[in-house]
């Protein structure tokens, strides 16, 4: 046992995310599991770096009702509609995972407003966050999310209130559903952001043949998994080109080919989320021993030296 | 552990193929399906009903030719929308999902309670020729929902079935949990199983546990994704949908702070069990 936990912990794969020390560059994306102390320590026993949160916002929200998860050719659709208990009931939950998790807490953010937002972050890393991200992209509940993250100036108001506001890192997760993501990232790179995560799920619909009926209750969702990849790496590499902030990949992440991939394009860390459903907690301690091992076959001392490197070809 | 198939988690809709009433609340409902049709006992499934909700119900029974029943009690929205479907209307169908009860040797005994007498009719049927012999505890409020008593009956021998309900109306008035006080301190059995409500079934895990009794138990919370993912139906480390429902007594003792004591509302807050 000694053996892996040296594997996961060597210098090599350690990362320095805007000030957060990682000891390997894999991390829980958002939205999954995620509510309760226990469930994210477990994600931190299966190898993660890094844990964020599911969205959490001002008042309690019971989300939509089911179906919210549909499985799409490759990948799943879901529309959960942000269910959370609300920030002054999850600071316990902080607190109790700040106490056994040895490895950074982010928390992740909605809100209706930048009020909304500042006033959720701050509660957050009152109790005890060791970051904030803001969810300026879920692409399906109204007048939050993407509807904020697509509007580059409502977006620069909401980051520059939520960085005077804490004193920890803000990280921006970015929706795929706009125009330029690069531009977006541009304006959330202005207003402060300490890093952006791309993306978000992508604005997905299933429909049922037989009865002709939208399957999702809220019809719209947000699709995630292998699907999103190449859509993911894209916009990674164009954040990339334009950004200086570091980025943190996410979308499909599976194996560790996949995260390498993110790297190359100019990740400087990687979120994993429905591979969870497909491989288990244990998928972050196969995708960093993968990295470890393709970073030793080409010749390189680091996880950071191969970031963004795709950009030289 | 194990990877999720993506062709279980595909929604099929398919055809109501029969629908029975068990009980004035109880209907069973059967379907064609070839992936639920591979179910083993304690193993359930996503249930939509187009434009209203989609629920988890557990497996009641499977068929060779892939016919799939399931027991649904009418408790709101979602159920009462499907009780008044008939056959030949279309549901969905996600699974089957979770892990399932194991299948033993030896003497069994199994408990159930309400609409958690499905899974064990379930199992009861695979265990029946396989085991030495096999006792099955069952409660009701009352007489009209006490479920597949004549099944029940016929398939255990003579003294090992034993219907209890609340109200005194059939068979012993008592809780289905009072006459295993005495059925475990008089004889050694090789498994306990159980179903139904969590406030039961804390106690059928309080009597293992003193009689040192191999225990699984089915439990039961809100599900969404059913795979593991969204982190609705988790208790302590564990997800129902996914490391459950089946959770053996060791299990349990890690978790006994919440089983039988609270669970997770729609915002993911803690409450009490009601």
């Amino acid at each position: 046992m000694l053996v892996v936990k040296g594997s996961l912990n060597s210098s090599r794969l350690s990362v320095s995310l805007a000030g957060l020390k990682l000891v390997n560059p894999t991390m829980l994306a958002s939205g999954i599991l995620g509510y309760s102390a226990e469930t994210l320590e477990n994600i931190v026993k299966g190898g993660a770096g890094a844990v964020v949160t599911k969205s959490i916002g001002v008042k309690p929200r019971s989300g939509y009702a089911n179906p919210t998860v549909v499985q799409a050719s490759c990948g799943l659709i879901n529309a959960m509609g942000l269910p959370n208990p609300g920030i002054d009931e999850f600071v316990k939950e902080i607190r109790r995972a700040k106490t056994v998790l040895n490895v950074p807490l982010i928390v992740s953010i909605y809100g209706f407003s930048e009020g909304e937002y500042a006033t959720v972050a701050k509660k957050a890393v009152d109790a005890g966050a060791d970051a904030v991200e803001l969810n300026v992209s879920c692409p399906h509940v109204k007048e939050t999310g993407s509807e904020i993250g697509q509007n580059p100036e409502v977006l620069s108001k909401v980051v520059r209130k939520v960085k005077v506001s804490v004193d920890k890192p803000v990280f921006v997760k970015l929706s795929p559903n706009v125009t330029s993501i690069a531009d977006i990232a541009e304006s959330a790179a202005k207003a402060g952001a300490d890093a952006l995560t791309a993306i978000n799920t992508v604005k997905a619909m299933a429909i049922d043949a037989e009865t002709v009926m939208p399957i999702l209750s809220n019809k719209v969702g947000g699709l995630s998994g292998p699907a999103v990849k190449p859509i993911a790496i894209r916009c990674v590499y164009d954040i990339y080109e334009q950004v200086k902030v570091p980025i943190i990949g996410c979308g499909g992440i599976t194996n560790w080919r996949d995260a390498v991939e993110f790297l190359l394009a100019g990740a400087s860390a990687v979120q994993i989320g429905t591979a969870v459903a497909l491989k288990g907690s244990s998928v972050f301690k196969a995708v960093t021993r993968g990295i470890e091992t393709y970073l030793k076959s080409k010749g390189f001392e680091s996880v950071n030296e191969i970031v963004g490197i795709s950009h030289r070809c | 552990m194990s990877e999720y198939r993506t062709a279980a988690n595909k929604l099929r809709t398919t055809r109501i193929l029969s629908i029975e009433t068990e009980s004035p609340a109880v209907k069973t409902f059967t379907f064609k399906g070839k992936e639920c049709a591979k179910a083993k006992p304690g193993q359930f499934l996503m249930l939509w009903i187009p434009g209203i909700d989609e629920i988890p119900l557990s497996i009641l029974d499977v068929e060779e030719d892939g016919t799939v029943a399931v027991a649904v009690k009418e408790v709101g929205e979602a159920t009462q929308a499907l009780h008044r479907k008939k056959t030949g209307e279309f549901i969905g169908v996600r699974g089957p999902f979770g892990n399932s009860f194991t299948v033993n040797k030896g003497k069994i005994l199994l408990i159930g309670g309400g609409t958690g007498i499905a899974p064990l009719l379930f199992l009861a049927k695979k265990s029946l020729y396989k085991v030495e012999k096999l006792v099955f505890v069952m409660g009701a409020k009352t007489r009209e929902e006490l479920l597949f008593t004549n099944k029940l009956r016929d398939m255990c021998s003579k003294g090992n079935f034993i219907a209890t309900t609340e109200d005194g109306s059939y068979g012993v008035k008592c809780l289905a949990t009072t006459p295993l006080e005495s059925l475990l301190a008089k004889e050694k059995f090789d498994m306990t199983y159980t179903c139904g409500p969590e406030q039961m079934m804390r106690k059928v895990f309080d009597l293992a546990e003193k009689h040192g009794i191999a225990l699984e138990a089915s439990l039961e919370r809100l599900m969404r994704c059913a795979i593991g993912l969204c982190g609705s139906c988790i208790i302590g480390k564990y997800r129902v949908c996914r490391d459950g429902p089946i959770f053996t007594g060791e299990q349990l003792r890690e978790v006994k702070n919440e089983f039988g004591i609270s669970k997770r509302d729609f915002n993911g807050k803690k409450i009490p069990l009601e």
